[in-house]
């Protein structure tokens, strides 16, 4: 693996999955534990600080312990349906290698004893039969039942309480929990939700072992990540990297152009935006991102040019968020439109008096108040977004400043 | 002692019928859209009673009083 590729390590530039031949011949042979040894993988595991990489970065160890403590018929639940629509790394990883996710899911349940074991992805595109055909390759193994589980092209469909309800049958919308899913999710069982990428490091970190996986990264965020970054007008691309690498790098390598930017929007739709020139050099890390007020998130990283308007694009990306909202809560199904409709009159130019006052009652109100934290992921970036462009909320009090939106904050046309 | 309490509502079952406002205003007041504004925290012991109304005439059953973990 000399060229620094780990999760994407031997992956073909056709597109096509990786058998498991091909898979075991990249990575050597999976290192499964014996029965009983679930305490010891989960010690393992703790010690490693492996964040989860679904966006909220939780400490996935910590999960497996819950799990594990609270009862014996967990659900473990891989998380495949990348909702987010400016992120690619999910569904790139499930394509290029499902056989590590696939080892990772096998890991991951021997450690918290898994009754049952799902793997969830958006319903149509190539993920399920790519997942179907990995899944049929493994048969005879030995290893834990694994269920396919579609679920639709939707954002929320993601989200871990939709997803446990998916599981059981139910739709893929936000649930109520009054602890936490791995202590008790569904039918009061421990649900554990992990993204795929999370799943794809347990495999590495458990084949390799500490010392190797610490060789990149951060001492406190070992190992590498994927992200997905896009620039005016260019494809999106999909990168590994080391934990801690700055935005300046990571642009460079994806041919993005940084002379000329103004800011850039890290995480995704639930993250925020940072300004240029200091953003480039931020390290690409949980705790750098948090350091420099932003956060990781998914992992996506999003170069504005000086000549769009960030507002603007900030408008669109809050009118589609508002209209993936799941509608089962008052606040969000309300507030949601009435922040984006206020963002519009601000972007047309010389909206309402008092609309600045209106985005930041709405957004105190929707916030904290509902099945889920999408309203709240809604906030934070408009928030930045006034923020970063400042200048330009100034500008658009007066008339309308006639930049385009830029073509960098995508929101899907139809259905995938 | 006595246990502390901290009202809990269901945002999937509400739909702002209001009811839980009327009985409990010292704890709960109503947003523009018709939906509950919990003051945060436990409910302080004098306000127990009303916060016990309010659970009961919620039409949907989305109010709840759940016990404070303690740690």
């Amino acid at each position: 693996m000399t060229d620094g590729r780990r999760l994407l390590a031997g992956t073909r530039g056709d597109g096509a999955a990786l058998t498991l031949h091909e898979h075991l011949t990249v990575h050597g042979a999976l290192p499964l534990p014996r029965r009983g040894e679930a305490k010891h993988l989960q010690h393992h595991l703790q010690g490693a600080g492996l964040r989860g990489r679904g966006g909220a970065g939780f400490p996935a160890a910590r999960k497996l312990a819950a799990a594990h403590e609270s009862g014996r018929n967990a659900l473990l639940i891989a998380n495949g349906a990348e909702g987010e629509p400016a992120s690619l790394k999910d569904r790139t990883l499930l394509q290029l290698t499902p056989h590590l996710v696939l080892d990772g899911l096998q890991l991951a349940a021997r450690a918290v004893n898994a009754r049952e074991v799902v793997l969830a992805v958006h319903s149509g595109g190539p993920l399920p039969g790519v997942v179907t055909r990995a899944l049929a390759e493994r048969t005879g193994r030995g290893e834990r039942d694994v269920r396919l589980l579609e679920v639709p092209n939707r954002y929320v469909s993601g989200e871990a309480s939709a997803l446990a309800r998916a599981a059981g049958g139910g739709p893929s919308l936000p649930a109520l929990h009054d602890q936490p899913l791995a202590v008790r999710g569904l039918d009061r069982r421990p649900t554990v939700v992990l993204n795929v990428e999370t799943l794809a490091g347990l495999a590495l970190y458990l084949r390799k072992g500490p010392s190797w996986y610490g060789e990149v990264g951060t001492a406190e965020e070992p190992g590498t990540l994927l992200l997905t970054v896009r620039g005016d007008g260019a494809e999106p691309v999909v990168l590994e990297a080391p934990l801690g690498t700055s935005v300046r790098t990571v642009l460079d390598t994806a041919g993005v152009p940084t002379a000329d930017l103004q800011a850039v929007l890290v995480g995704g739709y639930f993250g925020a935006w940072l300004p240029a020139p200091d953003v480039l050099d931020v390290p690409l890390s949980i705790a750098g991102l948090a350091q420099a007020g932003g956060t990781l998130g998914a992992g996506i990283v999003i170069a504005l040019p000086s000549s769009a308007c960030g507002l603007r694009a900030t408008a669109g990306a809050v009118r589609y968020l508002a209209a993936e909202s799941a509608r089962q809560c008052g606040p969000c199904l309300n507030g949601l439109p009435a922040i984006a409709g206020a963002l519009d009159q601000l972007v047309a130019g010389e909206p309402p008096p008092g609309t600045l006052d209106k985005i930041a009652a709405w957004s105190g109100l929707v916030s904290g108040r509902g099945l889920c934290h999408h309203p709240d992921g809604v906030v934070a970036l408009v928030r930045s977004a006034l923020h970063v462009f400042a200048e330009d909320v100034q500008e658009h009090l007066h008339g309308d400043c006639r930049r385009t939106a830029g073509r960098v904050l995508a929101v899907p046309r139809g259905t995938w | 002692m006595s246990k502390a309490f901290r009202l809990r509502v269901d945002w999937g079952a509400c739909d702002g019928h209001g009811l839980c406002a009327q009985w409990a205003p010292e704890l709960i007041e109503l947003d523009e859209w018709g939906f509950p504004i919990v003051t945060p925290g436990p409910v302080p012991a004098a306000g127990l009673a009303h916060a016990r109304a309010a659970v009961d005439a919620c039409p949907v059953l989305a109010l709840k009083l759940l016990a404070v973990a303690r740690r």
